[in-house]
């Protein structure tokens, strides 16, 4: 099983290599050392152990049991995936793909089972949050109304899955328009829909017009947006991350939504409206939406991309911080802090000297900023001195270890 | 820090944004698009030309150009200046007439539309009763004669437009005082000519389709002579001399017939000039007599129908000499212009307007040569690949530019344009400034853009570098006894010889005289400015940006072959060392650095740096992602889609033929009707609805490793105390590449090699492609270009402070701090406002208020046609003004900026619109057009005060002594000056008070 696993991982990692120019393979993570550091409350411990023979999920809990003398506690584990996102670890086959994306080091967090459970998901390990940033539809205060999402109707722990997209400011938007959120850098799925032109009857002051607006045409089987469920065919576009497409071009959107496809947000008017997130009272507002009485088993507020499709409570990014390992984290990027592009990837001359042809490897830029996921130590990817120092340090001293 | 930004300090910034920025199309050059009427004014020497598109320009002398539009979208069909004065009518398609006038407003002329008019005729007439189709502007100035379609003449008083209707000439009239047995109650048809007798002004002459010919008197309302030609009537002319009457027709003959006498109503001369075999008609029949005696006979058409059907000719005849001028695209129209003040002396100039260009032909000189003309010079003689603008040209080498165009100007006539109405009073433009552009057939142009005329300096073709299958020189012209008398004139050759030569990027040192050139095959020519033609071979480079991996075939074009023996180079640029990528796709990015005489070029596989003192290559670096196939088709696949697309388009248009064509449906059309509507149908399910994909980009887009943009800077690239040279490449997929660059010290230049390994790269998160590149200086000014700080013609750049690098992406502007690598600000444009960079530029922009003060800033065009400026260093929007139509893809991707906050742009593939958005920089026509005051005095009196022009000018010099018209002149002096208008107010006014 295990085996099976890694070896999937391989030819993961083939296929990806295939693409570059040369077949020069630069990931230590083949190396065959996996390099732990797992933190439970405030204590670190970091070891290491080989990559092909790591045994099974309860032998590495009760390993990490050992190594933090935490015997008796019943434990929720966690690790940084490579894009940042704070994933659970609760069986093998999760525990494999854990070891798989290490390279090589694997960020564990420890919790203790009857904490406060963990948000999991994407954008999960951010420091700070800011607001969308949404214009026009939100009141006043709506943001302030932080309150916990209720738990309703739970099959599987949300904790488990990785959020990738979510309604969001119900509250404040009329019923009949839906928010919706996509989380494209949690996964490798395109964002997979199509937007045609067509015409929208708008209320004028003028009375009922007809104007030109913007429709979702098509949906490309197995993308993020069908997936979601929360898009459908023929839906109006109302506004793309907070900005009216009133008066613009098919292109226009077209490149607007390109622009934040990082991250994008669509107001859209489904053309279904059977299914729309109904208000219930004013306590229970909050950034997350609960299902009308009639709502259809077919649509899930927050879907999970590896779990079974199952209903659950959705999980905002607002209500959901976890700090990652905050020693090695940098303050110095507050500025455009609300963007989530700023990952731009910047490699230094070592790397380069090295790799002349090696052609832009398939980065998927991270935030370099609040979380350093290096995939090639060999490559300094742009970061504190202090904090490359510390990387490299691990690394020898877990050579030394393995030894 | 926004919190605290006081509204004081936003007040301020908004009134220096209007200091320094202000947007304005300024004039238009080169040739206008889809000409479709020429009109010619003797007396203001002034040409006006009217297009498809209803826009009319007039030309006089350099500088002096106007531009009107018609608000109805028709097409100019005819042009008259009303004669001796200031106003001309206009005919558009949708038979209305237009009264335009040049007046004089604060010392300056505009052109302004003052009336309009439609004639209208009896109710429940027939719509061609009133259909114009011909119009005599009458020297009196006063009337106007309009000829219809439906025969009957129309008079009209001008400049009001008042009909009138007791002097028309109906059909019936004219039937009534011809004889009934010559005209055989036929149908005369349309009026098809207007001409008034040049010695008497009340006899006109009315020519009919049918070839009918009236003579008839205004005065006494009846027709005096007639003359009745068997063929269908094409033209009329009216001699000045004898009193004859020249008429074309369809069957390519011309008749003469003698006028006033009184049984002369037969045709004294008939000729085909071209005959034997069926002719095509003679649209256009001139005949002009000089003091020699012996006339000038013109005319356009009457080729032999079978043999030279095709060719567009004018004809022109004196003594023994006959000349057929070829021209290379459809004659719209051709005048003459005759010597002496008065235009009473002979033809000095043939004056032809063809689809293409403007053409003039010296009649005066041997052999009748072309004038070169100083404006509506075709842009596009082979099709506009790109362009590049130079600003501030020093002056050595401009006149080394110049001294190599004068050489190349042997064929031309050495006589001044013949044009020279109006004054330019412009101001001297204040630099020399260059604008090259790249053809399709491997030609560079090289036109002075300082102010309003594009003035083509010299032309510079590539074409000799390489091999070339079309060596063979069409020798066939000048064949001794050809008939007809062929002679090939206009430069209008829009047939590439090869597609391949075509220059896409062009960089030119004003400083050293090095051009660096690169076309459509991957060749990179290095050129030298030289005085003296020199012999020489050019040093060729192969240079392998796969970098010899194995796997990748191009299937595009083959490189260039070269020319190995010595080729012999006139005077101008000279190429001295060529580059050649391989695979040879298209060039897409070029740099010159001439400091350190380095030239870098990239394609849609990588980027290469050359050094050109050495001639060695020093570094390369492939971009391709090896799954990007579509960077391997070559141009191929592209020209597919053009090929389906047209097909679509055709299918179109045929499938609106057929249902045009169901108005008369008859038997046998039927199934072919019904064939072609299967198709439409089946072409119509082929368009999907026009829908678009929304998704990321990812690296394994194609055409991800394109290189978008080159750039040399000398900056701190490895650590913040050494700046160091280094080169920088942007790519299609959001990828920045920085090279460091080592160059020996300047003795050891020539022998030690330059040595370039990578430094830094960065690949943008949303990985747009890479438009722009600009390091900033420690006080946030762009870095001076190579050798500006040499001549001292910018202040060294402050290296004391931290550098930043600029990187301009389709979607956004982010500066990244130097030399660790991390991004400081942004500005984002496409996320918000759905808009995407298509161009951008440095401008410096200096305040309208004060000398002194200046900004840099980046110019930048969006593929929705707006321009924006973004203030540096801290990209904040400055100003945003809608430039272009967005449909218009042609013109956004022709735009190119200059360096003071202009910018040209194609409006068609002949003519470039000029723009400003600096207050301080703007060239515009600012010109004068004055009446000759003898002639209007004389002639005319005083009618139209506000008509004319104010102030008197050297023109109005030689002007008669009399008495009564001095005191008109100073009437006119004193009523158009508007302070003396003032004054007088202001007087009356105060005996008021």
């Amino acid at each position: 099983m295990i085996l099976a696993a890694v070896l999937q991982f391989v030819t993961q990692t083939e296929r990806r290599m295939s693409r570059q120019l040369q077949q020069q393979i630069s990931f230590k993570a083949l190396d065959g050392v996996v390099e732990v550091k797992s933190k439970f409350e405030a204590e670190y411990r970091r070891f290491a152990f080989k990559r092909n023979c790591p045994g099974g999920f309860q032998e590495f809990y009760t390993l990490l049991q050992t190594i933090h003398r935490i015997p008796e506690v019943d434990m929720l584990l966690g690790y940084a995936d490579d894009h940042g996102d704070l994933l659970p670890i609760n069986n093998d086959d999760n525990f494999n793909k854990a070891i798989s994306s290490a390279n090589p080091l694997l960020r564990i967090i420890i919790t203790r089972k009857e904490d406060e459970p963990v948000g999991f998901g994407t954008n999960s390990l951010q420091r700070h949050k800011k607001g969308l940033g949404l214009t026009g539809l939100r009141n006043a205060g709506s943001l302030s109304s932080h309150s916990k999402s209720k738990i309703g109707l739970m099959i599987g722990r949300p904790q488990n899955f990785r959020q990738i997209s979510s309604i969001i400011d119900v509250d404040i938007l009329p019923e009949t328009h839906r928010r919706v959120r996509l989380h494209k850098h949690g996964t490798h799925k395109p964002l997979g829909f199509y937007i045609r032109d067509g015409a929208s009857m708008r209320v004028t002051p003028y009375g009922v017009e007809k104007v030109p607006g913007v429709y979702i045409s098509r949906l490309v089987r197995g993308g993020l947006a069908e997936s979601t469920g929360l898009l459908g065919v023929n839906d109006e576009i109302l506004e793309v991350n907070g900005i009216d497409v009133t008066g613009k071009s098919l292109d226009q959107v077209t490149d607007m939504m390109v622009a934040n496809s990082h991250n994008l947000i669509v107001t859209v008017k489904p053309a279904n409206q059977r299914n729309n997130v109904m208000h219930r009272g004013s306590k229970n507002t909050g950034n997350s939406g609960s299902f009308g009485s009639n709502g259809s088993t077919g649509s899930a507020l927050s879907h999970d991309s590896t779990g079974p499709a199952s209903q659950s409570t959705p999980i905002t990014a607002s209500n959901s911080i976890v700090e990652g390992d905050s020693d090695e984290e940098n303050d110095d990027d507050d500025d455009d802090d609300d963007d989530d592009d700023d990952g731009d990837l910047i490699l230094e001359s070592d790397c380069l000297m090295f790799y002349q042809n090696h052609n832009n490897m398939n980065f998927t830029s991270e935030r370099l900023g609040n979380t350093p996921v290096v995939r090639n130590l060999q490559q300094s990817v742009s970061m504190p001195e202090y904090m490359a120092a510390n990387l490299r340090a691990h690394q020898n001293g877990h050579q030394s270890q393995t030894a | 820090m926004k919190r605290f930004r006081r509204h004081g300090q936003e007040s301020q910034r908004d009134r220096l944004k209007q200091e320094l920025y202000q947007f304005n199309k300024t004039v238009e050059h080169g040739f206008p698009h889809q000409p479709s009427a020429l009109g010619y004014s003797p007396t203001l020497q002034l040409l006006a030309i009217g297009t498809c598109s209803g826009a009319i320009k007039l030309y006089g002398a350099p500088g002096v150009e106007f531009m009107g539009l018609h608000d109805e979208n028709a097409a100019v069909s005819q042009i008259h200046f009303l004669p001796h004065q200031v106003e001309l009518v206009t005919l558009l398609d949708d038979n209305s007439l237009h009264m335009w006038t040049l007046r004089a407003h604060t010392g300056l002329s505009e052109l302004l539309e003052i009336g309009r008019f439609t004639l209208t005729g009896p109710p429940g007439a027939p719509p061609s009763v009133t259909r114009v189709t011909a119009v005599l502007a009458h020297s009196s100035g006063e009337l106007l004669l309009l000829g219809t379609e439906g025969g009957h003449v129309f008079i009209v008083q001008v400049p009001g437009f008042r009909e009138l209707e007791e002097r028309n000439i109906s059909l019936a009239e004219v039937a009534n005082s011809v004889p009934d047995d010559n005209l055989g109650h036929r149908n005369l048809e349309h009026v098809e000519a207007l001409q008034e007798n040049p010695a008497n002004p009340n006899h006109v002459a009315i020519g009919y389709g049918r070839g009918l010919i009236i003579i008839w008197d205004l005065e006494k309302r009846c027709a005096i002579q007639h003359f009745l030609a068997t063929q269908q009537l094409e033209s009329v002319w009216w001699t000045e001399d004898r009193g004859y009457i020249l008429s074309s027709h369809s069957d390519g003959s011309y008749c003469r017939w003698t006028f006033g006498e009184e049984n002369g109503n037969d045709v004294e001369k008939s000729d085909i000039p071209y005959g034997h075999f069926p002719c095509k008609a003679i649209s256009k029949i001139i005949q002009l007599h000089t003091k020699e005696g012996t006339p000038f006979l013109l005319f356009s058409g009457g080729m032999p129908r079978a043999s030279f059907g095709d060719r567009h000719c004018i004809t022109v005849i004196h003594n023994k000499t006959h000349v057929a001028l070829d021209f290379t695209s459809r004659i719209i129209d051709f005048f003459v212009i005759k010597d002496g003040q008065l235009n009473s002396g002979g033809p000095s100039a043939l004056v032809v307007l063809v689809e293409e260009e403007l053409v003039v032909i010296d009649l005066r000189a041997e052999g009748w040569p072309v004038i070169q003309t100083p404006y509506l010079v075709p842009l596009h003689s082979s099709a506009i690949t790109c362009s590049h603008h130079v600003s501030a040209i020093p002056l050595k080498l401009w006149e080394r530019i110049l001294a190599a165009g004068e050489q190349q100007k042997t064929n031309y006539s050495k006589k001044p344009w013949p044009i020279t109405g109006g004054q330019n009073l412009a101001p001297h433009p204040p630099q020399r400034d260059l604008l090259l552009t790249g053809h399709e057939d491997g030609t560079v142009r090289f036109w002075d853009a300082s102010g309003v005329c594009l003035y083509p300096m010299y032309k510079l073709s590539t074409a000799g570098v390489f091999h070339t299958d079309t060596e063979t020189n069409d020798n066939h012209q000048g064949a001794e006894g050809e008939w007809p008398p062929f002679r090939k004139v206009g430069s209008f050759d829009p047939y590439s010889d090869d597609p391949r030569l075509g220059i896409q990027k062009i960089h030119l040192c004003k400083y050293s005289g090095y051009l660096a050139l690169a076309g459509t095959a991957g060749q990179v020519l290095m050129l030298e400015v030289n005085d003296e033609a020199a012999e020489q071979t050019v040093e060729t480079k192969v240079v392998d940006l796969l970098l010899g991996q194995e796997g990748f075939r191009w299937k595009g074009h083959t490189r260039l072959d070269v020319q190995e023996e010595p080729v012999l180079y006139e005077p101008g640029f000279q190429p001295f060392s060529l580059v050649q990528c391989q695979p040879p796709a298209v060039v897409t990015a070029l740099s010159l650095h001439s400091e350190w005489k380095l030239v870098a070029y990239g394609t849609s596989h990588g980027f290469g740096l050359f050094d050109y003192q050495q001639k060695m290559n020093v570094f390369i670096k492939c971009t391709l992602n090896p799954s990007d196939h579509l960077a391997m088709e070559g141009p191929l696949s592209r020209v597919k889609s053009i090929k389906k697309s047209l097909r679509h388009s055709f299918r179109r248009i045929r499938h609106s033929r057929v249902s045009l064509r169901k108005q008369h449906v008859n038997n046998t059309a039927k199934l072919q009707e019904a064939n072609a509507h299967l198709e439409a149908e089946l072409s119509k399910t082929e368009l999907a609805p026009i829908q678009r994909k929304v998704e990321a980009r990812s690296s394994d887009d194609s055409f991800t490793g394109l290189v978008r943009i080159l750039y040399f800077a000398d900056t701190f690239l490895s650590d913040s105390s050494h700046n160091t040279p280094s080169l920088w490449a942007g790519t299609n997929g959001g990828c920045v590449y920085a090279i460091i660059l080592r160059l020996p010290s300047v003795e050891h230049r020539t022998d030690e090699p330059i040595t370039a390994h990578p430094e830094k790269e960065i690949q943008l998160m949303h990985r747009a492609p890479v438009v722009g590149l600009i390091v900033l200086d420690g006080h946030g000014s762009p870095l001076p270009e190579p050798l500006e700080v040499a001549h001292d013609l910018a202040c060294s750049p402050d290296t004391q402070g931290a550098h930043h690098l600029v990187v301009v992406s389709e979607e956004q502007f982010k500066v990244f701090t130097l030399p660790k690598v991390s991004a400081k600000m942004k500005l984002k444009l496409t996320a918000i406002d759905g808009s995407r960079i298509r161009r951008v530029g440095v401008a410096w922009f200096g305040s309208s208020q004060s000398e002194h003060y200046g900004e840099s800033g980046l110019v930048v065009l969006t593929n929705q046609g707006d321009l924006h400026v973004v203030s540096l260093p801290g990209v904040k929007l400055q100003v945003r003004f809608p430039c272009i139509r967005k449909e218009d893809v042609s013109g956004i991707a022709s735009c190119v900026f200059t360096k003071h906050g202009q910018g040209f742009y194609l409006i068609s593939p002949s003519e470039f619109e000029r723009f400003s958005l600096s207050t301080r920089c703007l060239v515009e026509p600012r010109c004068l057009v004055e009446v000759p005051l003898d002639l209007g005095a004389s002639i005319q009196g005083v009618k139209k005060l506000d008509g004319y022009l104010s102030a008197l000018s050297e023109t109005s010099q030689e002007f008669q002594n009399s008495d009564s018209s001095a005191r008109c002149v100073m009437e006119h002096a004193l009523l158009n000056d508007e302070e003396v208008l003032q004054e007088i107010q202001k007087s009356l006014e105060g005996d008021h008070v």
